[in-house]
């Protein structure tokens, strides 16, 4: 039996992996997708995962996405940006973001392109990035896998810092630097490569390690064992579409997607 | 017991040019527009605005009213980019101190407390860490740690929009998160605060309310009354966030578009707007934000 999945469930499945063994830490996804996955995290592998209502509240159970049509959140404690600062701080988090730019060395771009000072385009400034990027886990979604976002070089402006020792104070990593994936539209990497260097970990269905070279302005290391992304298991799906994302707003996330974009077969029971 | 209770036009007065002006709020959330209104209308200039930003960097940067902006981000949230502060960034229309949002959090708290600085490691290892006003201090102790020094951020001003206050200053924030309003009022030479509704003392009704009581009234030197005073930005539980001013707001960067929003909505004093705006009617109904 076949059935059909959408690259964004897709993508979301690959990211809530981020979270499997994270235990009781906040799970903290901007933009649908990650978003999405780590409610999937919550509600698949790991219930201890901490979450909010994106607002000011944490939640015993993800909020679905976008207008609530009568659902209430289950609040069940209080998360206003200065505890979420402390909570920060001590490093029991892990978040899982969108930047405009990665470089081979993990260091992450939501600042400008272009020159500091008279930005070709000015982003959104750097937010939390570089603070986040020192003191907990961070993983990376980047929707288009092009040179623009998989930059040579060194990103535009470093936002979050990366496995770069020139950069690092006395040349020693800081000690809670921690980069564990990159989802993107055409697959899943970490940062298990030597001295930290970018891998493709799994290929999404139809895309070769050489199209993801291609579009990457860094060499990228092959992880062993290469394998396609696994599909979303119907079990996933059903979350996604009726408690995660009942409006279906992740469909709007890459151009052309669609509930039937990639078909999975169904093992028979 | 001192009455604090001033007008818009006193209070654009106790301002002056070129000072550093902190505002309260985050994004779109809980923001004194009214008194940044009032600013961008005035002949003020050449201030440094300290704020987790929103359309009051965006309007402050339309009017060039910035010489230097120091911020770890400008959002309109559900808009992403704001327009106006980009066109000015893009324009290198002011100088920048850019931060990460945990460093701004650190270097009011550094200023509330009287301290030059205070010890962090956000913002080291990035770009941020290479600006040339930021310098590193080593750890004393035996871990030798080098660290990065957040100098204090010191207000001359700090605006912060609330939600009840007395005439001496006594004020209450009933929203869901007091955001860092507390650090900038304390952070400030002199800190003013909006309100939507002027209240007696006893009818703040501290012995329940007392949590939501952000900083007493020492620090506080101006009290101005403005009912929808966040408008179009979310003052939860008084009103929420108005989306369709803030789409307009951002259509307003369009060649062009600026003076006509201007004249309609910045060059006017409180009452007008608040009609041109829709009336306290339709913006109490403002349904609460979703993010």
């Amino acid at each position: 039996m076949t059935y059909g999945y959408a690259l964004a469930d897709l993508c979301i499945c690959a990211a809530a992996e981020a979270w499997r063994h994270d235990g009781e830490v906040l799970a903290t996804g901007i933009t649908p997708i990650p978003r999405l996955a780590a409610g999937l995290a919550k509600l698949t592998f790991n219930d201890a995962l901490l979450m909010t209502d994106s607002e000011a509240f944490f939640v015993s159970e993800p909020v679905p996405l976008g207008p609530r049509n009568g659902y209430q959140p289950k609040f069940e404690g209080w998360a206003s940006y200065a505890r979420t600062f402390d909570l920060l701080w001590g490093g029991k988090r892990h978040a899982f973001v969108l930047p405009t730019q990665i470089d081979r060395f993990g260091q992450a771009n939501i600042s400008v392109v272009g020159d500091h000072a008279r930005p070709k385009t000015a982003l959104l400034g750097s937010r939390g990035y570089p603070g986040n990027s020192v003191h907990h886990p961070n993983s990376y979604f980047l929707p288009t896998h092009n040179k623009r976002a998989f930059v040579a070089g060194e990103v535009d402006f470093v936002s979050a810092a990366g496995y770069n020792p020139a950069r690092w104070p006395d040349g020693k990593k800081p000690p809670e630097l921690d980069l564990r994936l990159i989802v993107s539209n055409l697959a899943v990497l970490d940062f298990e490569g030597p001295d930290h260097a970018i891998r493709v970990r799994s290929l999404h269905p139809g895309v070769s390690f050489e199209d993801v070279q291609d579009k990457t302005g860094f060499a990228l290391e092959k992880a062993p064992g290469l394998a396609q992304t696994p599909a979303p298991t119907p079990a996933q799906l059903d979350l996604i579409r009726t408690r995660l994302d009942p409006l279906g707003l992740r469909l709007g996330v890459f151009k052309d997607d669609s509930d039937g974009a990639f078909v999975a077969t169904k093992e028979p029971a | 017991m001192i009455d604090k209770q001033i007008g818009l036009s006193a209070f654009v007065a106790s301002l002056r040019d070129g000072m550093t002006i902190g505002i309260g709020g985050w994004a779109t959330r809980r923001k004194p527009m009214t008194l940044v209104r009032a600013i961008a209308r005035s002949g003020l200039k050449d201030l440094t605005v300290v704020s987790y930003g929103g359309p009051d960097v965006g309007i402050l940067a339309a009017e060039g009213k910035i010489r230097k902006l120091v911020f770890g981000f400008v959002s309109l949230d559900h808009i992403p980019l704001d327009p106006h502060f980009r066109a000015a960034r893009q324009a290198g229309a002011f100088e920048i101190l850019e931060l990460d949002e945990g460093m701004v959090h650190w270097g009011l708290r550094a200023a509330a407390m009287h301290l030059p600085f205070l010890p962090s490691r956000s913002g080291l290892a990035t770009d941020i860490a290479n600006q040339p006003e930021l310098k590193t201090i080593r750890s004393p102790y035996a871990d030798g740690e080098l660290l990065l020094a957040m100098p204090a951020l010191r207000l001359d001003a700090a605006l912060i929009h609330v939600h009840r206050a007395d005439r001496h200053g006594n004020a209450l924030i009933l929203g869901p998160d007091p955001f860092f309003d507390e650090l900038m009022a304390r952070a400030a030479e002199r800190t003013y605060i909006s309100t939507e509704r002027l209240v007696s003392t006893e009818d703040l009704a501290i012995a329940e309310n007392a949590r939501f009581n952000p900083f007493e009234r020492s620090v506080v030197q101006g009290v101005i009354l403005a009912p929808f005073g966040a408008h179009p930005t979310v003052a939860t539980p008084d009103y929420g966030i108005d989306m369709a001013h803030l789409k307009e707001y951002a259509a307003s960067a369009a060649p062009g578009a600026w003076q006509e929003y201007r004249a309609r909505f910045i060059a006017v004093e409180p009452e007008r707007y608040l009609a041109s705006v829709g009336g306290a009617e339709n913006l109490g109904a403002l349904p609460a934000p979703i993010y």
